[in-house]
């Protein structure tokens, strides 16, 4: 399907198209310039070529106008540059509500993808068409990046941070994907396939491979329950610690008078250093557990967590900001 | 002197020249003259004999690369051994040859001949730079011979730091210690610049070299410190298990890489700013007319180096930091390449209506403007937050950055030694194998490296040891093309150094040329000037230097001097 | 060679030579702001990541011994500053005597220095040598504690190393002097050591708050 030199990957996302005419658009342009001055520079070097030995040039030392031209002539396209790829990187950077959510683990040298009934993918990773893909993305170990140049996107994956990359495939298809953060020997090895599929096949893909994979929702559970914190994080929310009921991408109330968002990183940092951020109402109480869970331990609780986002939450002790509160 | 074997001068000038019978070279003999000289410009050969072993040694590692790179399957060196190969490549190329290259060789050389005064400011302090370079190499040195180092030169952590098995710990120290001999070339002739110009040699009579040696240093003393302390933390780290960019223990990768790019960022100017001072002694020279818009070019030197403090986190795009920075730090990194369009402009512009002749300089002049011209262009590209996503670390960057590095920073280099062989060694070299070499590199170079922009957008992710089958036809073409490059710069190694026997003698000024160094014997004397001169000219003022032996009868100036500036 | 008060031979006046050193000195000293700067951002970021285990780390080092460093160092400046008014007014006695007594009390300062070192050493509170901040806790706080004394120990070695670099200075001054050396006309030596004295003085006086102060109630 590749021509013999190709000079440009398949559009395989949303993104790749408006990626693809920025880059014609800023090449246009750089063409243009390099070759004006490609040209000027040739032709005055033939066209002013020496020809007696003495002989001086005519001295001009300059010129405001011109100074001026060719200073705010490329600050305003420059502009116009940085306006086409800011608009592409602020939707890049803000995954859409509705998303299909996969978790996306690297570590020297190979990714593990968990799909949200919990199948378990090595170096593959299985999407549907035509919707919203978030990849939330961990590191085990060192920094690795998540690239998949047909969809045109790609993320770092920072050991102790959680990253996000969203995108939304368009057509079906077998598509590579590269590790692009030099993390070591097999750096060059650490790759794999996105296959891309109708939504039909992918849910039948999803129930038909064996699921005798844990949910990470049910894994979620029974951690939530062994590491104690069913003891404090009481659902009526009469604990000592905030009911976490409909938490998941709310606003909560924090102890300062400032509110933040229960989104993924938060709920992660809540598990690693709980103190950082302290819910109103309640005392800095909980213990970190940093150390004593791993990358997939924390995805479980994270899951399990978020599938908490259905149930009532309490009218005291959740936690969440009252409503109207900015 | 004995009779040197070929009287005729060059053609621009009555010929018949003998080299001067006492002159810097022969001032004084033996090996602790030079190991032990103050003179600023023994101490620029001390260097230029330096770079170039390193030069070697990052070239070696280049052309396995290159050659490795020949098959997807990277046959050639194992997993290993090719993630040291690039490691190396890049460590001995920035810190040790790029970075010191220009500054320490033509600016240790030139600035106090330029600016009228007998020698920099610190004199034994310029040696000390020289030592602590070497101190600073051989660590370096060290660590590639017993285990190599495969970080890759960005030492991001916790790979290096933490995961690595390689040579690490001497590697960072031989930077670090590396680092002050940067420090101190920039403290040196910051103060020369200010306090030893000739009466009469204001600022803005100074040569554009000067004014580019200033930006740079300016970089050199605001930026190296950091990178000293980042490389020492890392270090330490390492060797005493701490924390600080090792998310296991609390710390912040993320921060090892804002406090890297902090420096290594404008390290980049430091590597180029030179390179551009030296086209813009170049061009006027051999289109014999003033620079057009002198002032314009001097401070957009400046405006690089200021500007080019607070871009660095472009390299930082997709760690997962806030928008909002990704924002900033893309809309300066557009605005830092103004100035150097403006440069760009001011060099084509300075041929129209120029007497221009192709000699070897000029030719690398014009090459470094079509190089840099596609480098500094690309970079446009990258600084592009929507286009950096999909390029970031692949083939398109590395184009990028050795577009300005090689085919700016190093045609620079080349050109300013040709420009300046003769004022350093009283020679000329062959005119015509030059311009081969030359042509050569220029096309040896575009071959490489352009289709490594293709490369990139493929998707082809950097440092990569093998890679799939559908890249290989570009990367066959690149490593052709390495070859080519190779031959260019071997053509001056050898020629340059059969010159310094068996070169036509050169006379003080062959080209002619405007600037205060032309104005002493060739090579000149130990303390540069018999006699303190006085400065009343303008720079490249070619049409009022009757002293220049050059025809300027019936050229008015169009505008009186610094009418425009 | 040389000797101090000549002319050398890249100068053309005595008074270049002079203002060329001065220079020096002040863009050393500005490389020597974005060295420890680096160190000053890494501390203050993490100080904001981990306020309550820096906050208790900070109060276990030994605020007493630090404040009296911070009156020893700034006596320090002052003997210096004497001395080069002594070397100004032409009191050469007077310039030996105030560079030692600013010799002694740099001493002083590494000697109390060395003392809180140890302390730190028994209380097992040094990084890579058996650290353990409090025996029970959890890892994270020993690991986040272990930041705080990492920091502490490279920002105060660092600023020990250029006091130690200073002495050396000073001993050389003092040699110097000795022979008379000093006088309204030729001080530069004594200047420049002396503006070199404060700014590591400076660096104390921010080491100081932002390592022992936080947090103390």
């Amino acid at each position: 399907m590749q021509s013999q030199l190709p000079l440009y990957p398949e559009q395989a996302s949303n993104f790749a198209p408006s990626v693809d005419a920025l880059m014609v658009y800023i090449t246009a342009i750089c063409l243009f310039f390099a070759v004006a001055i490609t040209a000027a520079v040739i032709f005055f070097f033939f066209k002013y070529k020496r020809k007696t030995p003495g002989e001086v040039g005519v001295p001009i030392h300059g010129d405001m106008r011109l100074e001026t031209i060719w200073l705010v002539v490329p600050l305003l396209l420059s502009l116009t540059m940085f306006a086409g790829g800011a608009v592409i990187y602020v939707d890049f950077r803000r995954p859409p509500l509705d998303t299909l959510d996969i978790y996306v683990i690297g570590k020297q040298w190979m990714w593990k993808s968990q799909q949200p009934t919990g199948l378990r993918e090595i170096n593959e990773l299985h999407v549907p068409v035509g919707r919203n893909v978030k990849l939330i993305l961990a590191s085990e170990d060192v920094i690795h990046n998540f690239s998949i140049p047909d969809f045109r996107v790609k993320m770092d994956v920072v050991p102790g941070h959680y990253n996000t990359m969203w995108f939304r495939p368009t057509k079906p298809g077998r598509y590579h994907f590269f590790c692009s953060q030099y993390c070591g020997t097999n750096h060059a090895l650490m790759g794999g396939w996105v296959t891309v599929m109708e939504p039909s096949d992918y849910e039948s893909w999803l129930s038909g491979s064996s699921a005798a994979d844990a949910n990470p929702v049910v894994a979620g559970e029974k951690l939530f329950t062994e590491k104690a914190c069913a003891t404090c994080h009481l659902p009526d929310g009469k604990g000592r610690a905030p009911s976490l009921n409909g938490v998941y991408q709310a606003k909560v109330l924090l102890m300062d008078g400032s509110t933040v968002t229960a989104d993924d990183a938060y709920l992660r940092e809540s598990i690693l250093a709980p103190n950082a951020k302290i819910v109103a109402g309640f005392q800095p109480l909980m213990p970190t557990f940093q150390g004593q869970l791993t990358e997939e331990e924390i995805l479980a609780l994270t899951a399990y967590i978020k599938s908490l986002q259905s149930q009532p939450v309490p009218a005291t002790g959740a936690g969440i900001a009252p409503a109207g509160k900015k | 002197m004995s009779t040197p074997n070929n009287l005729a001068g060059p053609p621009s000038n009555a010929g018949g020249y003998q080299l001067p019978r006492e002159n810097y070279l022969n001032a004084t003999y033996g090996i602790r003259s030079w190991l032990l000289t103050t003179d600023h410009k023994r101490i620029a050969l001390l260097y230029l004999v330096s770079v170039t072993f390193f030069f070697f040694i990052g070239g070696t590692f280049a052309s396995l690369i290159r050659i490795h790179l020949l098959t997807p399957g990277g046959y050639l060196v194992t997993p290993e051994t090719y993630n040291k190969l690039f490691t190396m490549h890049g460590v001995a190329m920035v810190f040790f040859f790029l970075i010191p290259s220009i500054p320490a060789v033509l600016g240790n050389f030139l600035i106090p001949l330029m600016i009228g005064a007998k020698d920099l400011a610190f004199p034994k302090i310029n040696l000390l730079s020289w030592y602590i370079y070497l101190i600073g190499g051989s660590f370096v040195l060290y660590s590639f011979a017993t285990g190599g180092l495969d970080t890759g030169w960005t030492f991001y952590t916790p790979l290096s730091s933490v995961y690595s098995n390689s040579a690490v710990t001497p590697a960072v120290i031989g930077i670090f210690i590396n680092g002050f001999s940067s420090i101190l070339t920039g403290l040196n002739f910051i103060v020369t610049i200010h306090t030893m110009r000739a009466p009469g040699m204001t600022w803005f009579r100074l040569p554009l070299f000067v004014w580019a040696h200033y930006a740079t240093s300016v970089i050199f003393i605001l930026g190296t410190p950091v990178i000293a302390i980042t490389l020492l933390l890392a270090g330490l780290e390492r060797m005493f298990h701490l924390g600080f960019f090792n998310p296991q223990l609390g710390g912040d990768p993320i921060l090892f890489q804002h406090l890297f790019w902090f420096y290594s960022h404008p390290a980049v100017y430091i590597m180029i700013l030179p390179a551009m001072g030296v086209i813009s002694e170049i061009i006027p020279t051999f289109a014999r007319k003033p620079i057009f818009g002198y002032s314009f070019v001097a401070g957009s030197s400046i405006a690089i180096a200021v500007i080019g403090f607070f871009v660095w986190a472009h390299h930082m795009f997709l760690t997962g930091e806030s928008a909002y920075a990704a924002l900033t730090f893309s809309f300066l990194s557009y605005l830092v390449a103004i100035p150097s369009a403006v440069k760009t402009f001011n060099w084509t512009s300075t041929l129209y209506k120029g007497s221009i002749s192709w000699e070897t300089p000029m030719l690398y002049g014009l090459g470094f403007i079509g190089l840099f011209l596609i480098g500094g262009l690309t970079g446009l590209f990258l600084a592009c937050l929507g286009l950096d996503i999909h390029l970031h670390d692949t083939y398109f960057v590395i184009a990028h950055f050795h577009y300005i590095m090689v085919g700016g920073a190093v045609m620079g280099y080349v050109g300013g030694l040709h420009f300046w062989w003769p004022k350093i060694t009283g020679r000329l070299y062959p005119e015509g194998l030059a311009k081969t070499a030359a042509v050569t590199l220029f096309i040896g170079f575009n071959l490489t490296f352009f289709p490594q922009f293709i490369l990139g957008y493929l998707g082809m992710p950097r440092r990569y040891h093998s890679y799939p089958p559908e890249f290989q036809v570009f990367n066959v073409m690149s490593t052709a093309g390495a070859s080519i490059l190779a031959l260019g710069y071997l053509l001056p190694m050898i020629y340059l150094t059969w010159s310094m026997r068996y070169g036509k003698i050169a006379g003080p000024n062959p080209w002619p040329a405007t600037g205060l160094e032309w104005k002493t014997a060739s090579p000149p004397l130990t303390e540069n000037f018999d006699v303190t001169p006085e400065v009343n000219w303008e720079p490249y003022d070619f049409d009022n230097r009757h002293d220049l032996g050059l025809d300027v009868k019936g050229h008015p100036s169009l505008a009186p001097a610094h009418g425009d500036d | 060679m040389h000797r101090t008060g000549e002319l050398y031979g890249q100068f053309e006046t005595l008074d270049q030579q002079r203002e060329t050193a001065s220079l020096g000195m002040w863009v050393f000293l500005v490389t020597e702001v974005l060295f420890f700067g680096g160190m000053f951002m890494t501390y203050t970021l993490n100080r904001s990541t981990y306020p309550e285990v820096f906050g208790e780390a900070s109060r276990s080092i030994n605020l007493t011994l630090g404040a009296v460093n911070t009156v020893v160092l700034i006596g320090s400046s002052l003997t210096m500053a004497m001395s080069v008014w002594a070397a100004q007014v032409g009191k050469k006695q007077l310039v030996t005597i105030f560079l030692i007594l600013t010799l002694i009390l740099g001493t002083v300062f590494l000697g109390i220095k060395g003392v809180e070192y140890h302390e730190k050493f028994v209380e097992h509170h040094v990084p890579g040598l058996n650290f353990n901040f409090e025996p029970g806790a959890d890892t994270a706080t020993n690991a986040h504690a272990q930041l705080f004394f990492s920091l502490y120990f490279a920002m105060t070695g660092l600023h020990a190393l250029h006091m130690i670099i200073g002495a050396g200075l000073l001993i050389w001054l003092i040699k110097e002097s000795f022979k008379g050396r000093f006088n309204p006309e030729y001080s530069t030596p004594v200047d420049l050591v002396g503006l070199y004295w404060h700014f590591v003085d400076i660096v104390w006086i921010f080491l100081f708050p932002l390592l022992y102060l936080i947090d103390r109630h």
